[in-house]
């Protein structure tokens, strides 16, 4: 489980939510400029809030009473950005497998198989990113967060860059990543469409605050 | 029509030896400086800079004699060193490799800072998510697409050492065998009768080196490009 409770300032805008999360996927659901992408960047340890407490499983990930910040390379948290910030000189391959060299665990030769099959991206895996197409190129990146083996997934409009016909090519994806990985995932949307087959739960975000939480009715 | 002394070979190796040792070691320490120069922020880093590029708006004499000074075999540090760890610069060709490294240093950084800052700081992000510390980031991310600026940091620093004069003669003479190179001999050369035949046959080995030197740059430069760019 998952709980957030921040406060930070960024500029003008306040930003203070409180939230909680369990398995399946909660999607963050508002308009651009509602501070969904730094919930995603506070959870992944990439920007400090200024007070609260991030816990995850019951392990304290940032509490600033306690002055604790877990350095996010131990947070352990699968995350995918809206431009899959693959990295450009390496293989589709060596990309899936970075988190798994990181974090230093075993070698899991049939996770690495299931996860390919998966997406599909078996015929990509000795390319270079920079001749992957968009589409592939999000594939490719849920590939290598769910490869690090996450405790939880954080994915931060990942088919914004993509037009509406790769979209729908990319959604079935992201519903068999749920329902197959059993990873708990946070989705950060503003389309309604998107949310509606994703989500198993809503939280509702306008102007920095959390307006509602739920089910998908809420959209 | 080519015949150089064992003499002038001599020249030509300790030159290559000295300007690959100075590239060498002035390589780790010019990542490093220019990793604080494009990342960190701190109280005198304008001073700091304007140190690091010192060596190339100072005249070389300048440089050669402030090491002497403090690096020669009776000045304060250069004893030191030699007392204690058994390390003399003065009148040997360590410490034309170190002349040459000092002097190609500010070379060596610029291009490896420019690269550093062109890079997208977002994939040092995400590979902080996947588990790298700032160790592994910097590692596997940062240096492998700052290597087109490390190969031409390497290559403008090798080229400077290789050319270096002023710096060398006034800090460790003009000893052949020991810290006479090319540069030192072709002077050398000039200054005695009959010594043009031998200086332009050490000018053609001299543009042979540079000009390798530089195709094998470029080289690199290209192939490490077109890794970063999906080849």
């Amino acid at each position: 489980m998952l709980v957030v409770e921040i406060e930070k300032k960024l500029g003008d805008f306040a930003l203070s939510v409180l939230f909680a999360s369990e398995s399946g996927a909660t999607v963050l659901f508002g308009p651009s400029g509602a501070g969904k992408t730094s919930i995603i960047n506070m959870i992944a340890g990439l920007l400090k809030p200024d007070r609260g407490r991030v816990m995850l499983d019951g392990e304290v990930l940032f509490d600033d009473a306690a002055r604790i910040d877990v350095p996010v390379w131990r947070r352990r948290i699968g995350t995918v950005f809206q431009e899959g910030r693959l990295f450009p000189h390496l293989s589709v391959k060596a990309n899936l497998t970075y988190g798994h060299w990181m974090g230093g665990h075993a070698a899991d030769p049939a996770a690495f198989d299931h996860a390919v099959a998966l997406l599909d991206i078996g015929p990509l895996l000795d390319r270079r990113p920079g001749k992957l197409s968009g589409g592939e190129r999000q594939r490719v990146a849920f590939g290598r967060a769910l490869l690090m083996k996450p405790r939880l997934l954080l994915l931060d409009e990942p088919l914004a860059s993509l037009d509406a016909g790769r979209k729908q090519e990319i959604l079935p994806y992201l519903e068999r990543l749920r329902d197959d990985a059993k990873v708990p995932m946070i989705y950060v949307s503003h389309d309604p469409a998107e949310v509606k087959r994703i989500a198993t739960r809503v939280v509702r975000l306008e102007g920095g605050k959390v307006t509602a939480t739920g089910g998908v009715e809420l959209l | 029509m080519f015949d150089l002394s064992p003499q002038d070979w001599i020249a030509v190796a300790l030159s290559l030896r000295i300007a690959l040792v100075a590239t060498a070691v002035s390589l780790p320490f010019g990542i490093a400086m220019a990793y604080v120069l494009a990342r960190k922020d701190f109280w005198g880093k304008s001073l700091l800079d304007a140190l690091v590029h010192l060596p190339l708006v100072l005249p070389p004499v300048v440089t050669g004699y402030l090491l002497l000074i403090t690096l020669g075999r009776r000045a304060p540090v250069g004893a030191w060193l030699a007392d204690h760890l058994g390390i003399v610069f003065s009148f040997r060709w360590t410490g034309a490799a170190l002349a040459c490294g000092v002097m190609a240093f500010p070379l060596v950084v610029r291009p490896i800072r420019l690269s550093l800052e062109a890079i997208d700081r977002r994939l040092e992000d995400a590979a902080a998510t996947l588990g790298a510390n700032s160790f592994w980031t910097f590692a596997t991310v940062t240096l492998p697409l700052a290597l087109p600026g490390v190969i031409a940091g390497a290559m403008l620093g090798f080229a400077k050492a290789l050319g270096e004069f002023g710096a060398t003669i006034t800090f460790v003479s003009n000893i052949p065998g020991e810290t006479q190179t090319i540069s030192a001999a072709i002077y050398t050369l000039t200054q005695v009768p009959d010594g043009d035949r031998t200086a332009l046959q050490l000018v053609l080995v001299s543009i042979v080196i540079s000009m390798t030197a530089l195709v094998a740059s470029e080289w690199f430069a290209r192939r490490a490009g077109a890794r970063l760019h999906g080849a």
